[in-house]
């Protein structure tokens, strides 16, 4: 059985109890039960967007803090900087005045995410011209969108390239090299990700297609920014970072999907544009398509929950720090090592199915659409559910009462015999059908 | 028990934007009966090609779906100009969408034999003046 875990959790202290989150999850995962957000874990993919919208900031992600891997009793602690990290500076030119940097703030080496993900587009190529893979093969470096599949589109399992993200391939191939140079045996070395996101602190705490991650801590980008900040300086650099447009490229929407060096991709970015193209493609709306690089985040990993810059203004930084590199900086010498590759397919989990047995299912679609049909429509939010239809499942699940409903609540009242007139005067404001009189 | 699960459809017509969310609203709901992912696929299909040919032909119509444990069918009833050659509108290619529904990416004649294909059963009655009604019926594996 899939273990769920989220980096996406609750403080409940800040929560009010407010719809705006509930409204906001493209999964429908989150409803309001006593008072809180709670979070359904089969549902939740860790998109991040939640984070985004709450207004008082109860939504947040777990990840480790920084003090947690520069305390730690490695030996060796490699940092792997994303390409979004490069995109939060102004006027950087030289990447390895980050790297730098980052040494400074007190780790031993530097492996640049960018690296390993020039190799997986070399792997990806490969694929694309010789594997036996389903067409259009669905990028799977966004965790969040492999989840989505996951749980919503059994049908495109099969589409998804079974290639662990750069991030992955750059933790096995940053320890593997340090204990290669340093004699340091790989249980003494440990990997800290910088991470622009949430799905990726899941993606390192429970991989999909490993058993366990290479990767030992993930830092949020934005705790690390302002350490680095007070490290950077233009002088004594190292020549540290290996990194070509293709990898750099990475970081924003398209770039992926640009560096197949095909001219049949898509790439789509935002996680309702996202949901939009799986739909499309599910329903095999798309003629003659090769590869699709879909990213959960507006603008790309750029546009990361956990990252500082405006994901725009980080995506021309990435433009102008791209001009000072070559194309290419890393290529496969040997055929696509099997660390590269998935050792469990991705499996689709039914947690939107009301019941195993058809009849039963079937007799629950029944209630629900019934319901439904019962309800305002006013998708208010009130009872906790995002939707009167999100509500009318839960009812049938057996998670909600109809008397939630507030309408429905003031109908049963009015049967009991509660003060009718001035219930009847207390119909709200969107359902009134006349103005009143507001002095 | 429940047996038997309806759901009815208007379609609009001469609006491709909002073509597809009769057949889109299907698929979700199979999905919550935990209907075999394949099946699934084949009716959304067909329901789409159905549903972008009454938008094309005729103005829109009704969709109606009926799903019971071993099969689903679905009715999809215009009152467009009908099919004068069925036979002709059956083969792949053939297609008498006007110039500008081509020029938006429709009308490649794959319609109605992607209907066929991915059903396990198709009838049409059709009527000319009088309109069309497409019978399908994909068995539950």
């Amino acid at each position: 059985m899939t273990d769920f875990y989220h980096s996406v959790t609750l403080d409940p202290d800040k929560c009010k109890g407010c719809i705006n989150c509930i409204k906001r999850c493209p999964t429908e995962a989150i409803r309001v039960r006593k008072g809180k957000a709670y979070i359904i874990k089969e549902l939740c993919i860790d998109c991040g967007e939640c984070i985004r919208i709450c207004p008082h900031h109860a939504k947040q992600a777990t990840y480790d803090p920084v003090t947690a891997v520069l305390q730690a009793p490695y030996k060796l602690k490699i940092a792997l900087p994303p390409p979004a990290l490069f995109a939060q500076f102004n006027n950087l030119e030289d990447m390895d005045i980050v790297a730098s940097a980052l040494l400074r703030m007190g780790f031993d080496r530097v492996f640049e995410v960018s690296r390993a993900a020039e190799l997986v587009s070399d792997a990806t190529r490969r694929i694309m011209k010789y594997g036996d893979i389903k067409r259009p093969v669905i990028s799977s470096a966004c965790p969040a969108i492999t989840r989505l599949i996951r749980v919503r589109f059994p049908e495109l399992c099969d589409h998804v390239l079974p290639l662990h993200a750069p991030v992955e391939v750059a933790a096995a191939l940053a320890k593997k090299e340090a204990s290669e140079q340093t004699g340091i045996p790989l249980e003494e070395i440990c990997t800290a990700f910088i991470s622009p996101c949430a799905a990726k602190v899941t993606a390192a705490k429970s991989p999909i297609g490993a058993e366990r991650s290479q990767i030992d801590y993930v830092l949020a980008l934005k705790d690390v920014y302002p350490l680095l900040l007070e490290q950077m300086s233009e002088e004594q650099n190292q020549p540290l970072t290996n990194t070509g447009r293709i990898g750099i490229s990475w970081g924003s929407s398209g770039g992926e999907g640009s560096a197949l060096l095909l001219d049949n991709y898509l790439a789509a970015d935002g996680i309702e544009n996202a949901i939009r193209v799986l739909e499309d493609l599910e329903d095999e709306k798309f003629d003659r398509l090769d590869f699709i690089e879909l990213n959960a985040c507006s603008g790309g990993c750029v546009g990361g929950v956990l990252t500082v810059e405006n994901p725009y203004v980080a995506k021309t930084k990435l433009q102008r720090l791209r001009k000072y590199l070559p194309v290419s900086c890393n290529r496969l010498t040997s055929p696509i090592p099997a660390f590269f590759k998935w050792d469990q397919k991705l499996e689709y989990q039914p947690v939107m199915t009301l019941d195993s047995d058809l009849s039963v299912a079937m007799q629950k679609l029944n209630d629900i659409e019934q319901l439904a049909a019962s309800l305002p429509g006013l998708d208010c939010g009130s009872c906790g559910s995002p939707s009167c239809r999100a509500f009318a499942e839960d009812v049938v699940r057996g998670k909600a009462a109809v008397g939630d409903c507030i309408f429905r609540m003031r109908d049963e009242i009015e049967l009991l015999g509660g003060d009718q007139t001035d219930l009847r005067d207390l119909v709200p404001l969107p359902f009134r059908k006349e103005e009143r009189d507001n002095g | 028990m429940g047996e038997l699960v309806k759901l009815h459809y208007d379609v609009p017509g001469d609006d491709f934007t909002r073509a597809g969310e009769a057949s889109s609203d299907v698929k979700k709901k199979l999905k919550t009966l935990g209907i075999d992912p394949g099946c699934i696929r084949k009716v959304a299909i067909a329901m789409y090609e159905g549903e972008i040919n009454m938008v094309i032909h005729a103005h829109g119509g009704t969709a109606d779906v009926e799903v019971t444990t071993a099969y689903i069918d679905i009715a999809l009833a215009d009152q467009g100009p009908g099919i004068p050659d069925v036979a002709l509108a059956m083969t792949e290619g053939f297609s008498t969408a006007p110039e500008e529904v081509r020029n938006l990416g429709f009308g490649a004649g794959m319609g109605l034999p992607n209907m066929k294909k991915y059903t396990d059963d198709i009838r049409i009655e059709t009527e000319l003046g009088v309109g069309t009604t497409v019978y399908m019926r994909v068995n539950i594996a």
